[in-house]
């Protein structure tokens, strides 16, 4: 199942030029862009291990492909990378863009669990297949 | 398409401004104008040649600028990064200034992030190393700045199209440091090489200072000057216009202490600009070469 979070996730993946105009047009804004990545696809796992620092002070965008081809170097296949565009503007102070780079070959999707609780009520669970396994070998 | 007017685009780039400017701003340095020149015409050509569907190999354009201290390579760079950016060569054309000491790291694992954070900053513009043979340490096996310039060349070798590096440092140590680093030299088509300046340029650029602060000198002050530049370089530590700068600095000193001393009542605006002569004579250069001549 295909994981979409953040802006353009029901699109195809973009592509590297598509990338470094979302992250000029970051950039051109005055956003920091911070790279971040996963091995983890639940939707309430809000905190991504990050890639380095944001990148403040970073004014063209071939400098933020640099730090993103290292990290596909290091996570690549194996996990989520995933960019995001902190603004700090007064008043703002959170993200702006946030967007999936990179996702593993496969996603074997979420199991959903029923709980029967007293009264015919039911709770429901969601879990990652991938994340039953231990971190670092769920997508190798 | 199939003639292009290389005068329009030229008009069309906004160069000539810039370089007229370069020409206006930058006294002498008829060697480096001249390279800047065939620089901005082999671009100009090439951008040509690009929109007729001629083969284009994207030139490299990593430089080093070697000459004494003060001859003007830290201005030339943040010139050139402009004229880059008009030529639509970098994108940005802003400069990064950096030294060893924001490449190197101080222990194992420090370097790599610290050379990629500086890269990352300089991507789209142009990458200025100053005194860049400091980078390379022959004394020490273990040092890091190997591990500096192995990164500095793989980036200017794969990312010539982002990035425009600059190395800068005194002629006689660059030499040392490209015959030790011959990857460096290859990688680098220009050598630009920045010569001293004559007596009358140095006071020119004084003039152009001066200006520039809202003072003028005086007459006999302009053939104090003269004198001053030609003992001044016999002296040790003499810097170009580094040393005419700092010259300027003190006689302003100095023409503020006169001023203070021997006007009573009220001082006018053309007083309080001028500097004059004594306040250049005054200098330790007039005093060691009088001391020296009777010894």
């Amino acid at each position: 199942m295909r994981i979409t979070q953040g802006t353009f996730s029901f699109l195809p993946d973009l592509t590297d030029d598509q990338i470094i105009a979302q992250v000029q047009y970051c950039l051109d804004h005055g956003w920091a862009v911070n790279i971040e990545y996963t091995d983890d696809p639940h939707p309430r796992n809000t905190y991504w291990e990050m890639w380095g620092i944001p990148m403040f002070d970073v004014p063209d965008a071939a400098g933020v492909m640099l730090a993103l081809a290292d990290c596909r170097k290091a996570h690549g296949g194996t996990n989520y990378i995933r960019m995001s565009a902190f603004d700090n503007t007064y008043g703002w102070e959170s993200l702006r863009l946030s967007f999936i780079t990179d996702r593993p070959a496969s996603e074997p999707g979420f199991a959903l669990d029923r709980q029967e609780r007293g009264g015919r009520q039911i709770g429901y669970t969601t879990r990652a297949y991938s994340a039953m396994k231990p971190e670092g070998e769920r997508y190798s | 398409m199939d003639a292009i007017d290389l005068k329009r685009d030229f008009a069309a780039s906004g160069l000539d401004a810039e370089l007229a400017q370069l020409d206006r701003e930058l006294v002498g340095l008829a060697p480096v104008k001249q390279r800047i020149r065939e620089i901005a015409a082999l671009l100009l050509v090439d951008r040509a040649r690009q929109k007729l569907g001629l083969s284009t190999e994207p030139p490299t354009l990593h430089m080093s600028f070697t000459g004494n201290p003060g001859t003007g390579k830290t201005t030339v760079a943040m010139r050139m990064a402009g004229i880059l950016h008009k030529l639509g060569y970098v994108r940005r054309g802003h400069l990064v200034s950096v030294t060893r000491d924001d490449l190197v790291g101080q222990y194992i694992g420090h370097t790599a992030p610290k050379t990629k954070d500086v890269l990352k900053k300089a991507m789209g513009g142009v990458l200025f190393i100053d005194e860049a043979y400091y980078l390379y340490r022959p004394e020490n096996e273990r040092d890091y700045g190997q591990e500096a310039i192995e990164i500095l060349l793989q980036v200017m070798e794969n990312q010539r199209d982002d990035l425009v590096v600059i190395l800068a440092g005194y002629a006689d140590r660059m030499d040392t440091f490209f015959s030790s680093n011959p990857g460096f030299r290859s990688r680098i088509a220009h050598h630009i090489d920045f010569p001293d300046y004559a007596d009358g340029e140095l006071v020119e650029i004084a003039d152009t200072i001066l200006a520039r602060m809202g003072y003028r000198l005086s007459g006999p002050a302009q053939i104090a000057l003269g004198d001053y530049v030609a003992r001044r370089r016999t002296q040790p530590h003499f810097a170009n216009a580094r040393s005419i700068r700092n010259a300027l600095d003190r006689a302003r000193l100095r023409q503020a202490v006169r001023l203070f001393d021997r006007h009573e009542g009220t001082v006018s605006a053309d007083q309080l600009s001028t500097i004059e002569a004594e306040d250049i004579r005054a200098s330790r250069v007039f005093a060691a070469a009088d001391t020296a001549t009777p010894a």
